[in-house]
């Protein structure tokens, strides 16, 4: 290696050790900020209760849904805690009870919640259906698939 | 090895071997759609939407893989100032953003029937909006900047920072809550996914590798000669 390409090679590493020390700082505070959705745990944590439009996320709880016309009412659950959601409006065709949801709106209480936007959250599994059902009857289901 | 870099032995293999990758990819494509479209199974959940799926990965998939080369390309042609591997670097750009667009339209077309949206602002969605204006700064300061000089050193440096932007990508889903789902397949664990449905996928990934090969080596003789004429000149 000659002079020249040692030189660069040297103003190259520690211009990448200055910028990997800044995105550190960056990305500790996106880590914060940038939350896409709270679970019902971290909403019980938080000292006050956020006002603006926020989302929650968490498994729709097994035999919550209840539907009125086009008015849902259902529980959001993380398996530790659960909140009660209203919303009206049409429902995604994902959107089923033991499957998990995103939902957009405004908190009423602190375990009551009215959506404006129901979005499914789909999972990082793909079967086919005849697999799925052998799943369900032998009992597998849900064991590794559809956390 | 060395004497691949050199340009002139680069387009030979251009001209020796680029009408049997183009057999290659035809076969394949036509093989992986017919499998992906027809063949494979619909999937327990979102039923016949995950055939989006067969496009959507792959090119998801190659848009990052692209910008990663383009980055090391860049790396090594501001280190070692060795001309060939900012040509690599300039002649996949487009594959790349290509590939980029597609994996966003697809996703779009996907999450509208199972999310209930075109788009949201969640960490993967972002981040790969992210890299497609990465790759529009990349391909538009080839265009605006005239002196190749300048436009080499430029480039490099853009597709050196757009590299920072991959990891992100790639871990947003396990890093932030996200919409978007985590990773399917996996390389230390077993992939969440069947085989029946794995096989067309892997084949489209294939296919789609080709055509990017192919769309190289041609844009690649082509930038070799572009650069030719204008030294000349």
């Amino acid at each position: 290696m000659n002079n020249k390409v040692k030189k660069r090679l040297y103003f190259f590493l520690v211009s990448i050790i200055t910028a990997l020390i800044i995105g550190k700082f960056i990305f500790d505070s996106l880590k914060v900020n940038s939350v896409y959705f709270f679970s019902p745990t971290d909403l019980k944590n938080t000292t006050e209760i956020p006002n603006g439009v926020i989302r929650i996320g968490g498994m729709v709880k097994v035999e919550s849904l209840k539907k009125k016309g086009n008015q849902y009412s259902f529980i959001v659950t993380d398996f530790k805690n659960e909140i009660l959601v209203n919303y009206s409006g049409i429902k995604p065709n994902l959107f089923e009870e033991g499957q998990g949801a995103v939902v957009e709106g405004k908190l009423n209480t602190r375990t009551n919640f009215v959506a404006t936007k129901i979005l499914a959250k789909h999972d990082e599994n793909y079967m086919p259906k005849e697999v799925a059902d052998a799943l369900k009857k032998t009992g597998n289901w849900k064991k590794n698939y559809g956390k | 090895m060395l004497n691949l870099f050199n340009s002139k032995n680069f387009k030979n293999f251009h001209d020796d071997y680029l009408y049997w990758i183009k057999i290659f990819f035809l076969t394949l494509v036509i093989f992986g759609l017919i499998i992906s479209l027809f063949v494979s199974p619909a999937d327990y959940l979102q039923g016949d939407t995950v055939r989006i799926m067969y496009v959507h990965v792959p090119a998801s998939w190659l848009a990052l893989q692209i910008f990663a080369v383009m980055g090391i390309c860049g790396f090594i042609s501001l280190i070692f100032k060795t001309r060939i591997f900012t040509l690599i670097a300039k002649s996949i750009a487009p594959i790349g953003f290509t590939f980029s667009l597609i994996s966003l339209f697809t996703g779009s077309i996907w999450g509208q029937p199972t999310w209930g949206t075109f788009w949201t602002w969640d960490a993967r969605l972002t981040s790969m909006l992210v890299l497609v204006i990465f790759y529009i700064i990349y391909i538009s300061s080839w265009k605006i900047i005239s002196k190749f000089h300048l436009a080499e050193k430029l480039t490099s440096i853009v597709s050196l920072i757009g590299l920072a932007n991959l990891p992100i990508i790639k871990f947003s889903v396990e890093w932030w809550n996200t919409l978007h789902q985590p990773a399917t397949i996996k390389f230390t664990e077993s992939s969440s996914i069947h085989p029946t449905m794995l096989t067309p996928l892997l084949i489209m990934f294939i296919a789609f590798l080709s055509f990017s090969i192919i769309i190289f080596l041609i844009r690649f003789k082509l930038e070799s000669l572009n650069l030719k004429i204008n030294t000349k000149r």
